[in-house]
């Protein structure tokens, strides 16, 4: 069996090393479906792993290479996918009972791209069910487990795919982020996670949430692979009328450049509060320290509208998620209940089957917030306080080119510890909601470990379209705080 | 006492796209089931819409030929609700931000004319519909046929201006001409690409504010509207004489029956959860592009009826059955550019032949030809009638089958001499009859003449013939 050292290699070292025939994409595939084999009955942190698949992609690769020909970037290197990304005739879950079994006739313009560049598909990654939830506890198919202590998640709900790319099951993966769903999983797993600007990339074929937040991105080891990986995906596709039409840079270069004169903006409102952990300030601190010895110059910024933030987005996203959850019906795909005498029973019963507790809540939520008498109230009313929190952004980046924040307020938690009280496990996602409500580009990038050895990020936000100056500062971080990459488990 | 009745229409038009309103499928009527649909219209899970330019740019047009103001920005929003022949279980519809506000149609009434208020024109998608197998009660199934879902429909919602069903039809038949003439919409009815619902209430004369409404639904001809609007204002009006009150309710239009039947009451209504559709940026239509459309606009009936009676001379009768068909006026026109002799007779015959006109099997040349020569006196009415019959059913030219069938009429004067002077001769009795007072053997002469002739004769011409030749009857 194939027994590469492949959780000491970056995306791009991977990519480079087939490129060059250092080793094959079999033996690269190999490897990782070895390790999925051994490490993720602990983790769970695939719903389906595609073996066969996988290792005929990566014949392919191989037998094309030995023409002379290299299909892109990632010419056959093991990537993952969110199990919310469609591939066709490969089932796409969502987490969700009600999909259960779909295959969807279609590929999401990400997988197009990912396939595009190259990448070996391992398999669909386990997530919140319809990316509704911080710990991928809501998964019909089960939790996935922190890698860096397997009694503790992985943050959600791109949990699956933080928790696989830190143990090494695969070079890189491809999240979705509503309201931190990228980004709070990387930093309780210890890897980099990107949410793009809204409109970065294409969300054809990306089973929908919160259409108005949801953004898919990279999840990697380290900046410049996900700056790569970014770059791959990003980009205009006319499927997806909310995609914007501009080129896409150089993402890898800007994570070399210098932060010298970059100025960097403090947040008081993210600072203030007492539900920051000691520990996590005390981290982020150091990745301030880190850019400030680099020649960034700090200064202190305010965004008066962050309190409102998160009830603003548990208004909004219900409102959506309750309209674009509402086509799972059991007529056309998906679970269906058995038995039902009519129509309005065969709906209601397949909904009341197919769904979980933390869907229907929200679909409740979201289904009051846009009813008549209370729309003006509710969903109304936060769509004018999220054109609040976006003038706060706009105004905070005439001072600031990038701001310095936490990510998650704390480090991983236990499973089960949020689960009984959906309060506490929303304000998991404090840190990380108001970027999506402004629709600008976050990152998570690790910058330390709690004295119980759980990595902390530190979030870097900038204004839209600036990915470039994102992965500027967090490749200035990841210089000056070398952390360990890959999940002990892993390693 | 008297009462007076409001009504305002809704019509659902079907936009003549080839493509639906937010993915590439077909709108072809008549597919089998299924096969015009793709993952987006049948709403599989991450699937996203792209507005058609085409659909919008119907739309604009029609808020140009209807006087409506084009708004700059409109926003299309959901409207949520479950039922199987609606894959999404929501319509994308714009709603409180339409694409056209504020226009209006002149109808024709009692010989004056009537404006209707337009207030809205809005751009949304069809649903699917369901076939049941076995009776409607107990199906055994329902099967989905989703092949109209996300074809594109325009919603033209009028002002409450109208008084009377016959208004009502005028104004219907009024819109179907503009939407038609547009290219906008194929008209057609039986197949629902135009569909109207009726707002209709009725109020004790010098009331002003409006009596209770109800919507009255499944009409699916002029007539139907018109039969509808008759039997719901009659029942109305009963019921408040009766003592009753009308509620606000939606009614469907049984046409076997006659009757009009309640459907469903305004407290059942649904709560459709609208809200702008986060898939959609605002629609935004620039001036350039209202003015590049507005350039594209043809004649509208109205103008064009008004046109035809100035420029040609013929009655308004005439002008409106002509403009009643855009190919039919454009066709005559054609013909009347051919030859310009009597555009009454052209319009005579355009009217005739409507039929094959509109079915593309006749040519203006036929037409002109045709009238040209009975005005030049080369052909009779009947031999006129009988060519272009043929040109029917041979597809060879008029004027060729005129010669080959020999009807060109004997114009020749001086041949036309000597038969009259035979006839004249054969018949010594008649002529002095004639003279002596009965103006009425004049006909006997002509048919004899005719009868020598073999038909070929111009009646026209024999006639002034025998008249020279017979000099005034004595009295």
């Amino acid at each position: 069996m194939a027994n590469l050292p492949v959780q000491e290699w970056t995306l791009l070292e991977a990519a480079r090393k087939v490129r060059e025939k250092e080793i094959s994409s079999r033996e690269l595939t190999a490897t990782i479906l070895a390790r999925i084999e051994a490490l993720d009955p602990k983790i769970h942190a695939y719903i389906t792993v595609l073996p066969e698949a996988a290792a005929a992609q990566a014949a392919a690769c191989d037998e094309e290479q030995a023409k002379g020909a290299l299909r892109g970037p990632f010419h056959g290197v093991p990537i993952g996918l969110k199990d919310i990304f469609c591939t066709r005739g490969v089932r796409t879950t969502c987490g969700s009972r009600i999909l259960r079994d779909f295959l969807p006739p279609y590929d999401a313009c990400v997988t197009e791209k990912v396939l595009a560049a190259g990448a070996v598909v391992t398999g669909k990654h386990n997530m919140d069910e319809f990316a509704m939830g911080s710990s991928t506890e809501t998964s019909f198919f089960g939790a996935t487990r922190n890698p860096w202590d397997v009694s503790r998640i992985p943050g959600g709900s791109s949990g699956g795919t933080a928790a696989a790319v830190a143990a090494a099951m695969c070079f890189a993966g491809v999240g979705t982020d509503t309201g931190g769903s990228i980004r709070q999983p990387a930093s309780l797993c210890g890897v980099v996670g990107v949410k793009p600007t809204y409109g970065r990339v294409s969300r054809y074929g990306m089973v929908a949430f919160a259409s108005s937040l949801d953004q898919g991105g990279p999840i990697a080891r380290t900046v410049a692979d996900a700056a790569a990986l970014l770059g791959v995906i990003a980009g205009y596709d006319r499927r997806d009328s909310t995609c914007v039409d501009i080129p896409v840079p150089d993402y890898h270069a800007a994570a070399e450049r210098p932060v010298k004169g970059l100025r960097v903006g403090l947040p008081k409102e993210y600072y203030e509060g007492g539900g920051l952990s000691s520990e996590v300030r005390a981290a982020v601190e150091k990745a301030l320290k880190a850019l400030t010895d680099q020649g960034a110059e700090v200064v202190d910024v305010s965004l008066p509208h962050t309190s409102f933030a998160l009830s603003t987005y548990y208004l909004i996203a219900p409102a959506e998620a309750s309209s674009n959850l509402a086509r799972y019906d059991g007529v056309r795909y998906g679970h269906r209940a058995e038995g039902a005498s009519g129509l309005i029973e065969m709906m209601s019963r397949t909904r009341a089957e197919g769904f979980g507790d933390e869907v229907k809540r929200r679909i409740m939520i979201g289904t009051y917030a846009l009813s008549a008498g209370y729309y003006d109230a509710f969903y109304g009313k936060a769509q004018k306080v999220r054109t609040l929190i976006r003038d706060d952004f706009t105004k905070a980046f005439e001072a600031a080119d990038v701001l310095l924040t936490p990510t998650a307020p704390t480090p991983a938690f236990r499973l089960g510890e949020k689960t009984g009280n959906p309060l506490t496990m929303y304000l998991s996602d404090i840190y990380t909601i108001p970027c999506n409500l402004a629709g600008i580009p976050g990152i998570s990038v690790p910058c330390g470990f709690s004295a119980e050895g759980l990595p902390i990020g530190a979030q870097l936000l900038a204004n839209s379209f600036r990915e470039e100056t994102l992965f500027t500062a967090a490749g200035a971080i990841e210089r000056a705080l070398p952390v360990r990459r890959v999940a002990p488990l892993g390693g | 006492m008297a009462f007076e009745t409001v009504i305002g229409l809704e019509v659902h038009a079907q936009l003549s796209t080839r493509s639906k309103i937010f993915c590439a499928c077909s709108t072809a009527f008549g597919a089998s089931p299924n096969e015009n649909t793709c993952p987006v219209c049948t709403g599989m899970p991450g699937v996203l819409p792209v507005l058609n330019r085409k659909a919008v740019e119907c739309a604009i047009r029609t808020a140009l030929a209807t006087s409506c103001a084009v708004q700059r920005r409109s926003v299309f929003a959901r409207k949520n609700y479950f039922y199987p022949d609606l894959p999404k279980a929501y319509q994308i519809s714009q709603y409180e931000l339409p694409i056209a506000l504020g226009g209006h149609v002149d109808i024709e009434v009692d010989g004056g004319t009537k404006r209707i208020g337009i207030t809205r024109i809005h751009m949304e998608e069809d649903a699917g519909k369901l076939v049941h197998e076995g009776e409607f009660a107990g199906a055994q199934a329902s099967l989905a046929d989703l092949n109209r879902c996300s074809v594109p429909l325009m919603e033209i919602v009028s002002e409450p201006d109208m008084r009377t069903p016959e208004e009502g039809g005028a104004y219907l038949r009024r819109l179907h001409d503009i939407l038609v003439y547009l290219g906008v919409c194929d008209g057609n009815m039986e197949e629902g690409s135009f569909r109207c619902d009726a707002n209709v209430s009725v109020r004790p004369v010098g009331q002003a504010a409006f009596g209770t409404k109800a919507e009255l639904k499944n009409m699916n001809s002029f007539r139907n509207v018109e039969k509808a609007l008759e039997y719901e204002i009659r029942r109305q009006v009963e019921l408040i004489e009766d003592g009753g009150m009308v509620v606000q309710e939606t009614r469907l239009w049984d046409a076997n029956a006659g009757v009009t039947v309640s459907m469903r009451r305004k407290e059942e209504a649904h709560d459709y959860r609208y809200f702008p559709d986060p898939d959609l940026l605002p629609l935004v239509v620039d001036d350039a592009w209202v003015e590049e459309l507005r350039a594209t606009i043809p004649e509208m009936p109205a103008e064009k009826i008004a046109r035809l009676g100035r420029q040609y001379g013929i009655p308004r009768y005439d002008a409106g059955i002509l403009a009643s068909t855009r190919a039919l006026a454009d066709f005559f026109e054609a013909s009347a550019a051919i030859f310009g002799g009597n555009p009454k007779t052209t319009a005579n015959e355009c009217v005739h032949w409507k039929d094959a006109v509109l079915a593309g099997t006749l040519s203006p040349e036929t037409i002109a030809h045709a009238v040209e020569d009975r005005e030049r006196g080369t052909i009779s009415a009947t031999a006129s009638k009988r060519l272009v019959e043929l040109v029917l059913s041979t597809g060879k030219p008029f004027r060729a089958l005129r010669d080959e069938q020999g009807l060109t009429q004997l114009s020749d004067a001086s041949a036309l001499d000597l038969l009259v002077d035979k006839v004249l001769a054969a018949s010594p009795k008649e002529v002095e009859g004639y003279r002596a007072g009965k103006a009425g053997l004049l006909s006997f002469f002509v048919g004899q003449v005719m009868k020598e002739s073999r038909g070929k004769a111009n009646p026209k011409m024999v006639q002034e013939v025998l008249k020279k030749k017979l000099g005034p009857p004595m009295v």
